[in-house]
């Protein structure tokens, strides 16, 4: 075989085997939901982040707005400080809450915001007052046990 | 001598710590001398020829092949619990993960790997090194060094046409046939597999086997007794150690990579 077709296979197999990774990071990885917008830094603290990672998700009325930069565990409030990315196109007021939740029953967790209504909106770096942690499975049954349990304690004649 | 036990432990210890030295010597031996890797990168670039574009038929068949049996065992087990949607990260994950690197270095070490045992024993039985030597022509510079690099580079790029084929061999048998959801199928891929924790994990796999089979598979050759029963022998411990090598390495890699 000539030179140049020898060049010219191997430089095709070279390039299925490009087209081949772009298409395990495009179609099948998450590739094309990485966003190069530029964004600016909230933090907002939580009781409890439950299973929330870094990446996950920010999103407003469903839609997403930016991604979690980073957890931390604060050692002075006890709290986690969550890092939120969010794209500088999507600014929010400054009273805004941040909320932890769940896409669907066993889904991935979130982080969702709600706008407020104060004119001022946040500058970089600011920090979201308002906030409420993921709902935790194991908490909500043993709340729902204890409940159960006192009113059937209340109730002296109850049917066991 | 030999019929004390003591002695014959201590000679299998003896062998195999010899065994291991021989292979690095030899792998620093290519590395030293990949110079020419560069300079003549015609001569690789033809090893990429017969290694990779040979090879790749069997690869993407095989693929294909791979991605339908998982598309059609996924959909089995998924179904009882009513989660077929989750089909395509199970297939996606499965093959960029493990079985794309994996089962295209099995497939290497017996497609490419073979033939490069069997034609550097046979270069060898026939004294063609022998005769390079003597022309002052550095046979290792020569002939491995450019059949190390060509499979170096041939198996991320066949291990990539393996999982692409793969998922979409999945993607045939789930969406098309089975009838799950094409839009739940590609977007719980999208969700669960992660550009840099799955995908260039795999592709850092395919090159660690890439390295290991291309080196085995020259080194039987190049070690091999110079008769038609050595080549032989050669060629059958390419596939086995190959292969051992491989997934032992597998294992390894994916507790490294994946163990927390």
């Amino acid at each position: 075989m000539s030179r140049t077709k020898t060049d010219f296979w191997v430089g095709l197999f070279v390039l299925l085997g490009a087209a081949a990774l772009v298409f395990l990071a495009l179609r099948a990885g998450n590739m094309s939901t990485f966003s190069f917008a530029p964004t600016y830094t909230l933090t907002a603290s939580f009781d409890n982040v439950g299973g929330l990672k870094a990446r996950a998700p920010v999103k407003s009325a469903g839609v997403v707005v930016g991604r979690v930069g980073a957890i931390a565990f604060d050692n002075k409030s006890f709290q986690a400080t969550v890092t939120l990315n969010v794209e500088s196109s999507y600014q929010f007021p400054k009273d805004t809450s941040a909320a932890i939740l769940t896409s669907g029953l066993l889904g991935e967790q979130y982080v969702g915001l709600t706008a407020g209504a104060e004119e001022e909106n946040f500058a970089a770096g600011g920090k979201i007052r308002y906030t409420q942690s993921a709902v935790v499975l194991e908490n909500l049954i043993s709340k729902f046990l204890y409940n159960t349990a006192d009113k059937q304690g209340s109730t002296p004649n109850s049917p066991k | 001598m030999t019929s004390n036990p003591i002695s014959m432990l201590g000679g299998w210890v003896l062998g195999i710590v010899r065994g291991v030295g021989y292979f690095t010597r030899f792998f620093v031996a290519l590395l030293a001398r990949s110079g020419i890797a560069l300079r003549r990168p015609r001569l690789v670039s033809q090893q990429v020829h017969f290694i990779g574009n040979y090879s790749l038929l069997i690869v993407a068949v095989s693929g294909m092949f791979v991605g339908f049996v998982l598309g059609l065992q996924g959909y089995y087990t998924l179904n009882r619990y009513g989660s077929e949607e989750a089909l395509g990260l199970l297939v996606a994950l499965s093959l960029v993960r493990e079985l794309g690197p994996v089962v295209t270095a099995l497939l290497f070490a017996g497609r490419a790997g073979t033939s490069l045992t069997a034609e550097i024993g046979l270069m060898k039985a026939g004294e063609q090194l022998a005769a390079m030597e003597v022309m002052a022509v550095d046979p290792l510079r020569r002939v491995l060094v450019p059949r190390f690099w060509g499979g170096v580079i041939a198996m991320p790029v066949l291990a990539a046409v393996f999982s692409s084929v793969g998922i979409l061999g999945g993607w045939v048998v789930g969406v098309r046939l089975i009838g799950v959801d094409a839009g739940a199928f590609w977007s719980q891929m999208q969700n669960g597999v992660d550009v840099w924790a799955d995908v260039a994990n795999g592709v850092l796999k395919s090159l660690v086997f890439g390295v290991t089979v291309t080196l085995v598979a020259l080194y039987e050759g190049w070690h091999a007794q110079p008769t038609p029963e050595g080549v032989a022998r050669a060629t059958t411990r390419t596939v086995v150690v190959g292969s051992l090598a491989v997934l032992g390495l597998d294992f390894l890699l994916t507790a490294l990579m994946f163990g927390n």
